[in-house]
């Protein structure tokens, strides 16, 4: 009988890194001089479940390492050591580091375990332990012994609390010959005997070469406060084994585990390492606000498994609205299967709660895909204290809103742009203690990471207290880069909005922060490719701020219907800034071949869709069309097009799964009536109609 | 060809059991039948009009909505570079799913006309003719004969991975050509 452990590796995986989470944020929140016994412990239960289970599994590197982090951290919380800051860091490190051997365990790469040996030796010099290359006396002794006789004798309880006797006496057989004798003497009698308790015994004796007693401990280290164990040297006779029996106790066991998941729960949470002493066995209440604050990590691309956890409500809800579909379902199919036309109003009433049903199905689906917005903001803290320490300024990171809820494709893809405009207020933004005292501000900078929802948008916002903005500079710059003219004078908003520009950087220097290239252009096109957008407002000497709108999902759009001829087409409503009907007075013809629109002080480019997607439209007159003026990457045109239709929320479906992707087409959605329309992709418009009107010209040349 | 023409094949599918047989849905485009393996037809349904794709090549229709995918529809009388005739209540679109070089794919392709299906061996399927370097021909799984009529046999994923279908046109004039030569 034996367990494939492998498919439990992913959620070894998952909850390693999560617990990798939770020591992290303990440890910054660790106030080093009153370190707070709560975080200690939170802290101390991650790494203690880290270890057991890559002990478990068989990633000794990782076992290893946390064992000697464990050490410490028992230390710490017994109150025998104080932690100092240079402890913190290297925990943090050594977080990082398991991070790393996790990640490559996953990915199933080898893994580089020098790191691991270095921080090690630092956490075994700080212990006063000797390197354990260097074998002790003990050591040695049990090295030349190999052979250990071990009497187990569990109380009762052993099953509940999840451990399982067979599963060590694995571990043991696979150091040497193991030998097992049952003592089941205490075995109550059948009537009285509860099946959730152990009444067995055993002798188990190990034979092999370079058996050390502390691994016999180790495997023991759970259950050995539960059970009475002696551990001694052997060189006697071997017993006959009774595996049979122990086999079946065994089977009993599990069966009694199965039975009691629930038990198992909370017996979790009672698993305490054997040296615990001043700590009692540890309530749920801190596992599980350790489990709420938990976020996952950004897994490297070959890890990405794709899996949500999923809040139990939200799928409660889901299943509800199934079973009052299936209601509604069999009901209108008993009208139908005998449909007369006075049932024509319960008809009517059937297909107004099919409606009802269906959407709220809808919403409740989109929800499960919806997380707080904490799981990409919770790594922040920690990159913001490396930074502002690297940085030699002091910074306060506050983040308000971070239960605020976004689709997983829109948050995994706004990490990064977030963490450059985040970047770019820690280099840029706030000042040197120094300078800031000078400016008669608090030696601490604060940055005010905010998000929360405005109708179907999320915005999330940085804002700093920082330098702001240096106008003059940015200028200056933008007129050597030939971006603006000589003598174009430009207001506050449209020279901030240069920041925007690719190869834009006014850093002085390089530095190993920002002003490297990957400039706000990229983050600003990142964020457009989501459907969103971003604008800085700053003022110089008082600050800056960033504000990131994105919509909640990707998956619908709202949209603008649009008629051109026989044809509908959408347009995202985002990126429509007005429509209007054409007065043929404001047009005016640019070298015979593109027309523009005059709109107020601006100039518009006017692009026919019909020309650009070639159709046959109503009417090629500008003054029986309407004039659509979209806006994308800060330029805007006018799209010619017959008619206006309704509003409405489509869902997008990719053309590229069964076709191929197509200039100017961002997608398609299903009408009410079952036709497919087209929706479009206004950048991609904009540039063909870049290339329409050079090709004009050509011809025109 | 009736039925009863049919049946002494049948016949001989079932005593050469353990060959290795195909079995092939058959349908005419322009008085030539083709053939498609049958276990790649995922459907067969009338034509219903199609939404257009700007800048899209003449041979693909535009596209339609098949229980909430969007499906391409390709006209392979165009593909073949033959005349086009005006759809009618009559013409027929097979839903075929497809492996091509980018993965698996789902396409409705345009023909005049279902005929038949038809269990072929592997040896009664001819290689196609080696047409020289300059026509590719890797559409084409084969041809055999059906009734002492030549069939076509396609390999859907080669075709849609064509970039050039006015090449692939000239290869369906030799062809044809070179059929009809030997069935004279």
């Amino acid at each position: 009988m034996s367990i494939d452990l492998s498919q439990f590796h992913q959620v070894f995986f998952e909850e390693s890194f999560e617990g990798l989470d939770v020591m992290e944020s303990g440890l910054l929140e660790l106030d080093p001089a009153a370190p707070d016994d709560e975080e200690i412990n939170s802290i101390f239960r991650a790494a203690h479940s880290i270890k057991g289970g890559s002990a478990t599994f068989g990633f000794s590197d990782v076992a290893d390492f946390t064992h000697v982090l464990e050490t410490l951290l028992d230390e710490v919380r017994a109150g025998t050591r104080s932690i100092g800051p240079d402890e913190v860091e290297l925990f943090l490190q050594s977080v990082d580091c398991l991070r790393e051997l996790l990640k490559g365990l996953q990915a199933k790469e080898d893994v580089d375990i020098s790191r691991a040996e270095d921080l090690r030796q630092q956490f075994e010099k700080i212990l006063g332990m000797a390197p354990s290359d260097g074998a002790s006396l003990d050591d040695a002794e049990s090295i030349s012994n190999g052979a250990w006789r071990i009497t187990f004798r569990p109380e009762g309880h052993i099953l509940r609390t999840g451990n399982e006797p067979l599963r060590m006496f694995w571990q043991l057989a696979e150091m040497g010959t193991l030998t097992v004798t049952t003592d089941s003497s205490s075995l109550a009698a059948f009537a009285t005997m509860n099946v959730e308790s152990c009444y067995y015994a055993w002798e188990l004796q190990l034979e092999g070469r370079n058996i050390q007693k502390e691994a016999i401990e180790e495997i023991f280290e759970w259950v050995c406060d539960d059970a009475e164990l002696l551990i001694e040297p052997l060189v006697a006779e071997v017993a006959e084994a009774d595996e049979n029996e122990n086999e079946n106790e065994s089977t009993e066991a599990i069966e009694a585990i199965e039975d009691n998941l629930q038990d198992m729960e909370s017996a979790d949470a009672e698993i305490i390492p054997a040296d615990t002493k001043a700590i009692e066995p540890a309530d749920a209440a801190p596992k599980n606000d350790a489990g709420e604050k938990a976020a996952k990590p950004t897994v490297s691309k070959a890890a990405e498994t794709g899996s949500i956890r999923v809040d139990i409500d939200k799928i409660d809800t889901m299943i509800n609205m199934v079973g009052e579909l299936v209601i509604t379902q069999s009901m209108l199919g008993q009208i139908g299967s005998d449909f007369s036309d006075d049932k024509l109003g319960k008809l009517q009433e059937g297909l107004t709660d099919l409606e009802r049903n269906v959407q709220v199905l809808h919403e409740s689906v989109m929800r499960v895909r919806m997380l707080p917005i904490s799981f990409t903001l919770s790594r922040f803290p920690r990159m913001v204290r490396d930074l502002s320490r690297q940085l030699e300024k002091k910074i306060e990171l506050v983040v308000k809103g971070e239960n605020t809820e976004l689709d997983k494709t829109v948050m995994e893809k706004i990490g990064d742009p977030l963490v450059h405009l985040l970047r770019n207020s820690l280099d840029h933004g706030i000042e040197k203690p120094a300078d800031r005292v000078k400016a008669g501000k608090p030696e601490t900078g604060i940055i005010n990471l905010h998000a929360f929802h405005q109708g179907g948008n999320i915005i999330i916002q940085i804002t700093d207290d920082g330098q702001g903005l240096p106008r003059e500079k940015i200028l200056a710059k933008a007129r050597e880069n030939g971006i603006v003219g000589e003598d174009e004078a430009l207001s506050d908003e449209q020279v901030q909005d240069l920041i925007f520009q690719p190869g834009f950087s006014t850093a002085e220097k390089v530095s190993d922060v920002s002003g490297r290239g990957v400039g706000m252009d990229v983050v600003r096109r990142n964020i457009h490719a989501l459907g969103g957008a971003v604008s800085v407002k700053s003022e110089e000497g008082v600050g800056t701020t960033f504000t990131i709108s994105l919509p909640l999902t990707l998956a619908i759009l709202d949209g603008q219907l649009v008629r051109v001829g026989k044809e509908v087409y959408i347009f995202p409503l985002v990126s429509i800034v007005e429509s209007l009907s054409v007065d043929v007075s404001q047009v005016s013809s640019v070298a015979g071949a593109c027309d523009v629109l005059r709109l107020r002080e601006e100039y518009i480019p006017i692009i026919p869709l019909y020309e650009a997607f070639g159709i046959e439209p109503d009417s090629k007159e500008l003054k029986n069309s309407l004039i659509v003026v979209v806006e994308s990457d800060n330029v805007k045109v006018g799209l010619v097009v017959d008619e206006l239709q309704a509003q409405q929320q489509v869902v997008i479906k990719s053309l590229e799964t069964n076709y191929q992707s197509v200039e100017g087409i961002s997608g398609a959605t299903i009408l009410g009536d079952g036709t497919v329309s087209l929706i479009l992709d206004i950048a991609g418009v904009v540039k063909m109609a870049e290339g329409l009107s050079s090709e004009l010209d050509e011809k025109a040349a | 060809m009736s039925a009863v023409d049919i049946e002494p094949n049948v016949d001989e599918e079932i005593t050469s059991a353990g060959v290795e047989t195909d079995q092939y849905l058959t349908f005419i485009m322009d008085n030539e039948e083709y053939g498609v393996d049958i276990l790649s037809v995922k459907e067969i349904r009338i034509w219903d009009s199609a939404t257009p794709i700007p800048k899209a090549p003449s041979h693909v229709r535009g596209v339609i909505n098949l229980r909430g995918t969007i499906v391409p529809i390709i006209d392979l009388r165009q593909c073949f570079g033959m005349s086009a005739i005006d759809y009618g209540p009559l013409t027929v679109v097979l839903v075929l799913q497809v492996e091509t070089e980018k993965g698996h794919r789902e396409v409705g392709i345009v023909v005049d006309a279902v005929s038949d299906t038809a269990d072929l061996d592997r040896s009664q399927v001819k290689p196609a003719p080696d047409m020289g370097d300059k026509i590719n021909t890797s559409y084409i799984k084969g041809l055999a004969t059906i009734d002492k009529k030549m069939v076509i046999l396609l390999n859907m994923g080669n075709l849609l991975n064509q970039e050039d279908f006015s090449a692939m046109a000239e290869a369906q004039k030799s062809i044809l050509e070179l059929a009809d030569e030997t069935t004279e």
